[in-house]
């Protein structure tokens, strides 16, 4: 709990110093969206930011040996990529923009963007595991 | 040069957050989601511990800034409608599929997380739907011819 908590709060500091020293909101699927249809300096800054967060991923797997994955089927896992792609971007926002960003700024669309998407989760997670039985714990 | 510079810092930050808190082992997101299951708490340390942080930080930011009386946050400004709640719920349904969100999936994407790579095409391709989709809503508008 400790370690979630402390890496909660490096994600707090990204998303406070992303905000001051440039003006913007740390939501990922926001960037990940500007990465593909911005133009200009505006899609390279979105471009950096994920490579920020692959070369964070590349040295966590250097530092632990450890990839983790989904233990899960191709289909589930691509249909399960369309919907948060295209949710993300009809909802405008993912656990970080409406999450961290949304909630901290008190705004009442993220608190109710956040409360949807954990309730519709929760439901999912209880059909997929426990219905379907799709998930195979490793 | 210096919004680049901050773009990767802060990339690289964030995805170090959510490595250090576990965030990137979608089975970790499950243990939380799942009630029915062994339930974990840690994805809600992580959002108390980054919410703790950047909620002061914008407070005190908020106030500094507030005496030199130019920008203030971003209003949220639309409206609760359909888009923002119908988008969360498909969100929380692909996020419950795979214990993915975007964040935890670009950086496991990184880890070399085969499983990952597919689900961060998928999620583009989602993004690439939506675009498409809202562009022929809003062309159809503008042309005023709206499907009986």
């Amino acid at each position: 709990m400790l370690s979630a908590i402390l890496g909660g709060a490096l994600i707090g500091l990204s998303a406070s110093l992303y905000w001051s020293l440039d003006g913007r909101i740390a939501g990922i699927s926001s960037i990940l969206s500007g990465a593909l249809f911005n133009h200009g300096r505006e899609r390279w800054a979105k471009l950096l930011f994920l490579l920020g967060l692959l070369a964070a991923g590349v040295g966590f797997a250097r530092f632990t040996n450890r990839v983790p994955a989904p233990a899960l089927a191709l289909l589930p896992l691509v249909f399960s990529g369309l919907l948060v792609g295209f949710g993300t971007r009809l909802g405008g926002g993912c656990t970080s923009g409406h999450g961290v960003c949304g909630l901290s700024r008190l705004s009442v669309r993220s608190l109710l963007a956040v409360l949807t998407f954990m309730v519709t989760a929760g439901i999912t997670v209880f059909v997929v595991r426990h219905v379907l039985k799709l998930w195979v714990p490793s | 040069m210096k919004a680049l510079i901050t773009a990767l810092g802060c990339g690289l930050l964030f995805g170090t957050g959510l490595c250090v808190s576990g965030m990137t082992d979608p089975a970790n997101i499950i243990a939380f989601l799942d009630v029915g299951g062994k339930w974990s708490p840690n994805l809600a340390g992580v959002m108390l511990g980054a919410i703790a942080v950047h909620a002061t930080w914008l407070a005190w930011t908020a106030q500094r800034r507030a005496a030199r009386a130019n920008r203030s946050l971003p209003a949220s400004g639309k409206r609760v409608d359909g888009a923002l709640l119908g988008g969360s719920a498909l969100f929380g349904i692909g996020w419950g599929v795979s214990g993915y969100c975007p964040g935890p999936a670009i950086v496991a994407l990184g880890s070399g997380a085969l499983g990952a790579l597919l689900f961060v095409t998928a999620m583009a391709a989602g993004m690439v739907l939506y675009e498409g989709t809202e562009w022929t809503i809003r062309r159809s508008g503008k042309s005023s011819a709206i499907p009986h």
